[in-house]
């Protein structure tokens, strides 16, 4: 289900993985069914974007602290850091066009 | 791309996965527009215990990659692509620029919200729709769960899981969901109901901080969890093939056919034009009797 190029986060490695660069990260769990059509998703702009950022996930359940941190309450999240600044949020599945228009609005294509 | 299909289903809830398993094993050339967000609303779902054949439940997203992993076996060709344009006028009929010599409508039903702009801003603060998604972020809260069917029952009992307290909210004084789910609710020592009552504002900037009914009254809470039920998602339909008031797609049963639309070679299956049942083991029925007739359907145009 999750791709060779896609990074796993935890709370001992989010932040030194994501202090640099842009990364996308995705928080989803194994039970939730949008998270689960997201994840492909997620896996496919990992290998398209590979040069230009890093793509992660964070497994909620295994790694509550990290969601709270950042206020998920809701999964899928997926939210996109720029040298570990927040700087664009999807809440909820939003297909791949949703996926991509968040990195746009970011200024990557 | 000028392959013409013999189907192009729309949809891929268990009425368009179904029709599809169908057509394909009768060698029928099958494309099915399952949209960005495939599944239905099964994916929204836990355990499912009402499917025959699976005695001890399946998982809701656990049946839906299965259905889909039986279609695609047969040689269904499935696109995860939402169908956004569609044209009935003639033939062969194109749905997203795709030409088929047949259409099977199973688009289903899209969630409801309440409507209110405090709800809109704060989807994801507190406020969801999957209470499957979302329920352990709401550990020892409190939460309310509007709504009355069953998506509201399995909402609230798989809230009370995690939450500390759960309230049912629902407009009317009494429920419409199954009786066995209706028992689990009202017999569970975390939920609480308030009958006739209906939200007028959720409150909170940053997150969800409570509500005000309607009466005035109000009501401190960390999540509200929304389960009034769906509408037919037809909207891509309109003026194309008979909606009634409500939008649901029409069936006119004629020359033996039982599922086909208001456009001959065009049928329908599941939520999309079901008022009564709702239910996945009727969409996924009337999924195969779609494919059944579409298959007649065809036979007929090539005599």
């Amino acid at each position: 289900m999750v791709g060779v190029a896609t990074l796993h986060l935890t709370k001992n490695n989010f932040d030194e993985k994501i202090k640099s660069g842009v990364a996308l990260v995705d928080f989803w769990a194994q039970w939730c069914g949008p998270c689960r059509m997201a994840g492909p998703v997620i896996d496919e702009l990992a290998e398209e974007y590979k040069d230009k950022l890093a793509v992660a996930k964070v497994d909620v359940d295994s790694e509550p602290e990290v969601a709270e941190k950042f206020g998920v309450m809701s999964i899928p999240t997926v939210i996109l850091f720029k040298d570990g600044q927040e700087v664009g949020r999807q809440i909820g599945f939003a297909g791949k066009a949703g996926y991509v228009q968040l990195l746009q609005k970011a200024g990557i294509q | 791309m000028t392959d013409v299909f013999d189907v192009i289903i729309i949809g891929s809830g268990p009425a368009g996965l179904t029709a599809g398993i169908y057509t394909s094993r009768a060698d029928l050339k099958t494309l099915l527009l399952a949209g960005e967000k495939w599944g239905g609303q099964l994916q929204l779902t836990t355990l499912v215990e009402n499917f025959p054949g699976f005695p001890e439940g399946i998982q809701g997203p656990d049946l839906m990659a299965n259905m889909r992993k039986q279609a695609e076996k047969f040689g269904v060709e499935v696109k995860d692509e939402s169908v956004k344009e569609v044209d009935f006028g003639e033939k062969p009929f194109k749905v997203n620029g795709y030409s088929a010599r047949s259409v099977i409508i199973a688009t289903g039903a899209e969630f409801n919200w309440l409507g209110l702009p405090s709800e809109q801003r704060l989807i994801g603060k507190g406020v969801s729709s999957c209470a499957t998604c979302d329920a352990a972020f709401f550990r020892s809260k409190k939460v309310i769960v509007v709504g009355g069917g069953d998506a509201a029952m399995e909402e609230a009992l798989v809230l009370a899981k995690f939450a500390g307290e759960v309230t049912v909210v629902h407009r009317r004084d009494s429920f419409r969901a199954s009786k066995i789910m209706q028992e689990r609710v009202l017999s569970h020592p975390k939920i609480k109901v308030k009958w006739n009552t209906e939200i007028a504002q959720i409150t909170g900037e940053e997150k969800v901080e409570g509500v005000i009914f309607k009466n005035g009254e109000k009501m401190p809470v960390d999540g509200v969890f929304v389960a009034i039920g769906h509408n037919p998602a037809t909207e891509v339909f309109k003026n194309k093939v008979e909606l009634d008031e409500k939008g649901f797609i029409v069936k006119i049963l004629k020359n033996g056919f039982n599922m086909m639309t208001s456009v001959p070679g065009v049928f329908v299956a599941g939520d999309v034009h079901d008022h009564f049942f709702k239910q996945a083991i009727t969409a996924a029925g009337y999924g195969c009797g779609a494919a059944l007739e579409a298959e007649k359907w065809l036979s007929g145009l090539t005599v």
